[in-house]
């Protein structure tokens, strides 16, 4: 594909930023994409897509006024007209005095190994073999899996800089791959699903097995699944489960919702406002962290930040705006979705302080209870701001301390509030996820299951 | 947006080394967007994105490159990079002569959003905000979000087809938030159609506001939703969500070809009760997921999925319906150039009843009322399907009563089909959606009447 090279970020960042008016701040995120995608089905390659993506965003802020625009495009003269229009959409944004771009803060960037130049050396014949040999371990470990309903491969170079009259000028560039499986399993006439995956930054990192094995584990466990009934109970949430309920509680806590009165935990700074055993942490500078990164969405150095200590809400997270709205400073949780958005505000790698017993151990301290092995509709019954909590789940009922009957179409319910005063054990089991937070296993005390 | 004789010198470079089928799609869409939060425009955004996406298909193989260089270049370069990926056997193809095929569109636009002064987009979003907020000293807060876009497509293959569609869609949606001694409680809605900025004379935004800000106000007021099964009614133009996730996304090609779906293998069974009679139409004028033609190429279609209950057919797009030797039946879509298509939904609706609405409620002894439905999600294996409340009430002895806070309800797609036991003579279109398959994003659409299902899981905190 045609394009600049590596190192051609900077300039097209600094010739857009060098454009600036006087009196008028500028900031440019320019941003490159590298992909390459192979999905194989039936022993065969079901498609194999290859591509790369570019662009450039720019954010014009005029007095206290700040406009936005971007376009999918290094040409000159696009930019050109890029940086017109985002000044003419700042005409029209109301007055706001915290309005401006991030400023340096002498906090040094850590140095994070992000980027394996290996993963650009691997040929396509080898992306290839890794799906296949994938899609065919799945089918043939367990004589109840019936097919395999996608088995891929992928991988993911990324470069962006980001830079500003105002000092700011970094760079990063990652890579990230892996391999991931959906499989069916079918047995007395019913079908079940189950997903499977394993990410790295190189090819070295990713074990397929673990892929072929989660996926076949998930699919397998929940034949002859039935719904139980409508109770009040203790539930653990497997890992998975947990990163995203973690995710959901990080976004009521960044400072964009709690200045703009949408947080249920707005006025609670300093309380307690989480069971003693729940310490978390958003720290984007854990290498370990899938989303780790040296910088956040506006340029600034990546830090740690704990959130909630031994159950006390410690800190919100800031980017330049709510920082100075709030009185406060940056915490480096600009977040960006690439060069088409302006910088919002969350968390960026959540991290529960794991406790001391395993998986097993929890299930055996619970007694009786249900453990959630996975949730749907996370994303439509869960309301962040008034902090109501419902998700169709499924899972396995805990009997005498250990995994029991398959369970599923039931839903658990609770609030965000009442969940985290409710956590009675987080487990030692942390998993790194391919999201903005980790799991681990997570248990829950008095908990809504509605199903008959 | 690419002179014929190009297209055809792509397409010959994408089969040079062999390949069935070769395809460019391209794009260029401009959408802007405004966003009023916390009672400030917080700013205006604008975008670009340009760019063509181009397959080869040699046997199961598709291979995809796509590249924002509209030379002939850059097309060129990306049209090898894809046939090199698909290149698995087979010999050379020659490109036929495109012949352009006129589909039309079945919105009529009439004023283009790039016509509008920005200033008038965001007066709307004022206008919203200061309603909203004065509706009810309870509203705490407001956010609100116009948006527009403008996509022009093109696609051409060695099969000789040529097509072009130019598609504009206007949005407009608002939250209100409404804060009293229970906490905080949310009100939301939307409005989308696949038309100009004429939108806005037709539905004053004030309207939105004062419907977001009575749902969040009514809210404060809810008690738990109750949990278990009961009866639900779910209201005219509310429940089309349901019937998207519940069967829809298990009657696509794929899924069947896969074998994951609860409806493989059921043509022409009783899936649903006799009530039942579910449509596919791109076709419907001015709603979210109409379009001229599909990103493939075909022109919108009006599929019956499912004819009094029994299973009619499946939905198709050029890859599955070429393997099963189907016509397209106009559902290949995807997100943007960058995407490979796949079969997806356009606008999804059940097919009006005879029952009074009113009857339906009023014979319903215990069980819930949903008058806003949010997001939702199926397991197309399983059959099982989630989907959230926004706006619910608790019906007693056949009438509305308390409302109730939000929840989710649960069911299995087959079984709740079956189990549809009165259906309205109400039917309306529901708000704008994204439907989500395969991380790809598309607008649609859906519609229900009033209709109520004699046992669903509802998923509440209430004990």
């Amino acid at each position: 594909m045609s394009g600049p090279r590596a190192g051609d970020l900077t300039d097209i960042a600094d010739r857009v930023v060098g454009l600036a008016g006087d009196g008028e701040e500028v900031e440019v995120v320019v941003g490159r994409s590298r992909h390459t995608e192979v999905r194989a089905y039936d022993g065969d390659v079901e498609s194999l897509s290859s591509a790369e993506t570019m662009g450039v965003g720019i954010r014009v802020v005029q007095g206290d006024r700040q406009g936005f625009a971007y376009a999918a495009t290094f040409d000159g003269e696009v930019l050109a007209e890029t940086l017109a229009e985002a000044r003419d959409n700042a005409g029209f944004a109301s007055p706001d005095p915290h309005i401006g771009l991030a400023e340096p803060d002498g906090v040094a960037v850590p140095d994070l190994d992000l980027f394996r130049p290996s993963l650009l050396e691997v040929p396509t014949e080898e992306k290839v073999a890794r799906a296949l040999e994938l899609e065919a371990a799945t089918r043939s470990v367990d004589d109840r899996i019936t097919g395999v309903d996608s088995a891929e491969f992928v991988d993911a170079m990324g470069e962006s800089c980001v830079a500003s009259t105002t000092g700011i000028r970094s760079e990063s560039a990652s890579t990230a791959c892996y391999l991931a499986v959906s499989c069916l399993a079918e047995a007395d006439e019913q079908t079940q699903t189950g997903f499977g995956f394993s990410v790295g930054r190189e090819l070295d990192d990713l074990v397929a097995d673990d892929a072929r094995d989660d996926a076949v584990r998930r699919a397998t466990r929940l034949l002859g699944a039935t719904k139980p009934s409508s109770t009040r109970t203790t539930i653990v949430l497997d890992p998975y489960v947990t990163a995203m309920v973690i995710g959901i509680i990080g976004s009521t806590l960044s400072g964009e919702s709690v200045l703009k009165g949408r947080s249920p935990f707005a006025d609670r700074l300093g309380e307690e406002i989480a069971a003693p055993v729940v310490t978390l942490v958003d720290d984007p500078t854990n290498p370990l962290a899938y989303t780790a990164r040296a910088t956040d969405g506006e340029g600034l150095a990546s830090r740690r930040n704990a959130l909630i200590t031994d159950g006390v809400l410690g800190t919100f997270v800031h980017n330049a705006y709510t920082g100075r709205w709030a009185g406060a400073a940056s915490t480096g949780n600009a977040v960006r979705g690439g060069f088409k958005s302006t910088p919002g505000v969350g968390c960026r790698a959540l991290a529960l302080a794991p406790g001391q017993l395993d998986q097993p151990a929890l299930l055996r301290d619970v007694g009786e209870g249900v453990l959630i092995t996975s949730v749907i509709g996370m994303h439509s019954g869960v309301n962040a701001v008034s902090g109501d909590f419902s998700t169709g789940a499924e899972g396995l009922r805990i009997t005498d301390g250990e995994q029991g009957a398959p369970l599923r179409e039931f839903t658990i319910a609770s609030t965000l509030q009442r969940m985290l005063r409710d956590v009675a054990a987080v487990g030692a089991d942390v998993e790194w996820l391919p999201m903005s937070a980790a799991g681990v296993s997570l248990v829950i005390r008095d908990v809504t299951i509605s199903g008959t | 947006m690419i002179e014929e004789a190009v297209l055809s010198r792509v397409l010959s470079s994408a089969l040079a080394g062999g390949g069935e089928l070769a395809e460019v799609f391209a794009e260029d869409k401009r959408a802007t967007s405004a966003v009023l939060d916390d009672g400030r425009i917080e700013q205006l955004s604008s975008g670009r994105d340009r760019g063509a996406g181009i397959r080869v298909i040699s046997g199961d193989t598709t291979g995809f490159a796509h590249t924002s260089d509209l030379s002939e270049a850059g097309l060129r370069a990306a049209a090898e990079a894809a046939g090199a990926a698909a290149r698995r056997g087979g010999g050379g193809s020659n490109v036929v002569a495109l012949t352009r095929t006129e589909a039309r569109h079945p919105s009529t636009v009439e004023v283009l959003p790039e016509d509008v002064a920005k200033a008038d987009k965001v007066d709307l979003l004022r206008r919203a905000d200061e309603t909203a907020r004065a509706a009810d000293g309870a509203i705490s807060q407001v956010s609100a979000r116009y948006g527009d876009s403008r996509r022009r497509i093109l696609v051409a293959n060695s099969e000789g087809l040529l097509a072009e569609d130019d598609q504009v869609r206007s949005l407009f949606s608002i939250g209100a938030v409404a804060t009293g001694d229970s906490g905080q409680q949310t009100g939301r809605q939307s409005l989308g159609h696949t038309v100009g900025f004429e939108l806005f004379d037709r539905v004053a935004v004030e309207d939105l506001a004062r419907a977001a800000a009575d749902r969040a106000v009514t809210k404060l007021v809810a008690r738990p939703a109750p949990s278990g099964e009961m009866p639900v009614v779910i209201g005219a133009g509310a429940g089309g969500v349901l019937f998207h996730e519940a069967c829809g996304h298990g009657l696509e090609a794929d899924h069947i070809a896969k074998g994951a779906s609860v409806y493989k293998g059921r043509l022409g069974q009783q899936v649903a009760s006799p009530l039942v009679t579910l449509i596919d139409d791109g076709t419907v004028a001015d709603e979210w997921g109409c379009f001229g033609i599909d990103d493939e190429g075909s022109p919108a279609q009006r599929n019956v999925l499912i004819e009094d209950g029994v299973l009619t057919d499946y939905m198709w797009d050029l890859t599955r319906g070429r393997k099963d030797g189907r016509p397209r039946s106009g559902n290949g879509r995807r997100q943007s150039y960058q995407h490979l298509p796949m079969v997806r939904m356009t606008n999804t609706y059940l097919a009006n009843g005879s029952d009074d609405p009113a009857d339906i409620i009023a014979g319903t002894d215990h069980g819930i009322y949903v008058a806003q439905l949010g997001g939702g999600s199926v397991n197309t294996a399983t059959g099982d399907f989630v989907f959230g409340m926004w706006e619910a009430y608790l019906i007693e002895d056949g009438r509305l009563t308390e409302p109730l806070r939000e929840g989710n309800l649960i069911g299995n797609g087959p079984k709740v089909l079956a189990d549809i036991e009165a259906l309205g003579n109400d039917f309306a279109m529901g708000p704008p959606g994204t439907c989500g398959k395969d991380g790809q994003g598309v607008p649609v659409g859906d519609g229900v009447p009033t209709l109520r299902v004699r046992s669903m899981t509802v998923g509440g905190t209430a004990a």
